[in-house]
């Protein structure tokens, strides 16, 4: 069967550092954090990490209360980054309802504050007689998914991946596969997710959340840096227009990035700790699906969390695979990890950078652990030409992706 | 509460869960095609109606063959009575 070519001809985010694909570019390119202690963690008992980074001043008044009152704020965000992404692409009104653009997106769970909201009256008052009928459609696994597609009309496939840190990186992978074989012309691509205190005490219990920053949080994430002490959780949503190249060249879109390759595989060595067999091994699937060398790889932007066992496996996998001179950055430093949107927000900024020709070094990065010194490490701003790159993510529950993403070449 | 006193409490519960303009509150305005809401809405109705008034209506035949703003004031004012009978 002949693949098609995937391009990427719109971005739209909502990020920490604002509203736009604007403010989350600009936020990292001046090398600030978002990262604050959150007054809410302090009230919840036995929670030591007490740092995040949330989206500011968004309400999402002006989608239409018909769509919004299904929508909790991952659909909200997720929402108002697909129109920015539909706008950016100029994609033609008739499209979103002509059965050949489809939506993937995930978050890791559905909405936990309408979850809590709900079993709070449920235990308490044993009754669903004050249930509102939109609580379901906030609570359930596709929510971004489906309210995107109802928000802005569109006809195709629905797909809701959902493997936690992972879910972005898949979505788009997916979304890219669904394209390249041919089943839906465009894709609107990405994931989405909001800060609650479960999110943080789940890596706070396994030790793996960041507690000793609480009054420097600034300071914290610090990916691979000797000092670092875990996942700072974070909230947002970016999505992608994929489309193939035949449809992009028709309509003369604007080409922002080539999806050269995904793949994603299972880490069944532990349900927690990564692998760094399992991590190489991903990336080099992905190299495989995009027909790429690994010396053609200019720039990796890693999942890097900043966890101790993380940033371990990743640096090693990353060395062995690709040599310790290829640029590595993660961006988790500025924008804290936005778990199922991860993947998707840094895609969008990976794509920026590739656009710039300058790579966002990692934030909070000052002395690098040894065991992660293997790989070439950018601690400060880079201008560079970068032609193909190579974009991680990895997650809990032993699922590992990758996505190969270069510049669009008409002469390739 | 005075008739009047609760058709104003009909009319700033729906106001404020549905979102509406207070100027498009007459009695003669459609539910579905005046107002904007759907069979969701009617659903949330209930639990807002329920909650302002503190009675049980949800297995109210009558609910059903609402069709206005109007409909629904005289299903209240008629509740109200019965309860205070």
């Amino acid at each position: 069967m002949r693949m098609k070519r995937v391009v990427v001809t719109g971005m739209g985010a909502v990020s920490p550092f604002g509203r736009g694909v604007p403010a989350l570019v600009g936020g990292l390119m001046s090398g600030m954090s978002a990262v604050k202690r959150l007054p809410g963690l302090e009230q919840v008992i036995g929670l030591r990490s007490l740092v995040g980074a949330v989206v500011p001043g968004v309400d999402g008044k002006e989608i239409p209360r018909k769509f919004r009152r299904t929508m909790s704020p991952m659909s909200i965000f997720a929402t108002l980054a697909a129109q920015e992404a539909v706008s950016a692409a100029a994609l033609a009104d008739d499209i979103p309802a002509g059965g050949r653009l489809g939506v993937s997106i995930g978050s890791t769970i559905g909405s936990p504050a309408t979850t809590q909201a709900f079993f709070e009256h449920f235990i308490r008052e044993k009754s669903v007689e004050q249930m509102k009928s939109t609580v379901f459609f906030q609570m359930m696994n596709h929510s971004c998914a489906a309210n995107v597609a109802q928000a802005l009309g569109v006809t195709g496939r629905i797909l809701a991946p959902s493997a936690a840190c992972a879910t972005g990186c898949q979505a788009v992978g997916y979304a890219y596969e669904m394209i390249a074989s041919g089943k839906q012309d465009y894709m609107l691509c990405g994931g989405a997710d909001e800060i609650h205190p479960l999110t943080t005490a789940t890596f706070d219990l396994i030790n793996a959340a960041s507690t000793h920053y609480n009054d420097r949080p600034e300071s914290t994430p610090r990916p691979f840096d000797k000092a670092r002490d875990g996942v700072v959780c974070s909230e947002g949503a970016a999505c992608l227009l994929l489309e193939s190249l035949d449809a992009a060249l028709r309509r003369n879109a604007p080409i922002c990035a080539e999806v050269f390759g995904f793949a994603t595989v299972s880490d069944t060595s532990n349900i927690a700790n990564p692998d760094s067999a399992a991590v190489r091994l991903c990336m080099e699937k992905a190299l495989f699906d995009a027909g790429v060398a690994p010396d053609q790889i200019d720039y990796v932007n890693a999942h890097a969390t900043g966890t101790e066992a993380g940033d371990i496996a990743e640096s090693e996998a990353i060395s062995e695979l690709l040599g310790g001179d290829v640029p590595v950055s993660s961006l988790k430093g500025h924008l804290g990890h936005s778990m199922a949107a991860s993947g998707a927000l840094e895609m969008v900024a990976t794509i920026a950078m590739m656009t710039a020709g300058r790579i966002i070094p990692t934030r909070n990065l000052e002395t690098i652990d040894e065991r992660c010194s293997g790989i070439r490490h950018v601690q400060k701003i880079e201008e560079r030409g970068i032609k193909m790159v190579l974009k991680n993510n990895f997650a809990l529950g032993g699922v590992n992706a990758c996505m190969v993403l270069g510049r669009y070449d008409s002469d390739r | 509460m005075t008739d009047s006193e609760i058709i104003r409490l009909i009319d700033t519960s729906l106001a404020e869960e549905f979102e509406l303009d207070q100027a498009t509150l007459t009695p003669d305005a459609h539910i579905y095609e005046d107002l904007g809401l759907d069979s969701l809405d009617m659903v949330d109705m209930v639990v807002v109606l329920e909650k302002a008034f503190h009675f049980k209506i949800r297995e109210e035949e009558a609910i059903r063959e609402i069709r206005t703003l109007g409909d629904i004031h005289e299903f209240v004012l008629s509740k109200k009575r019965e309860m205070g009978a």
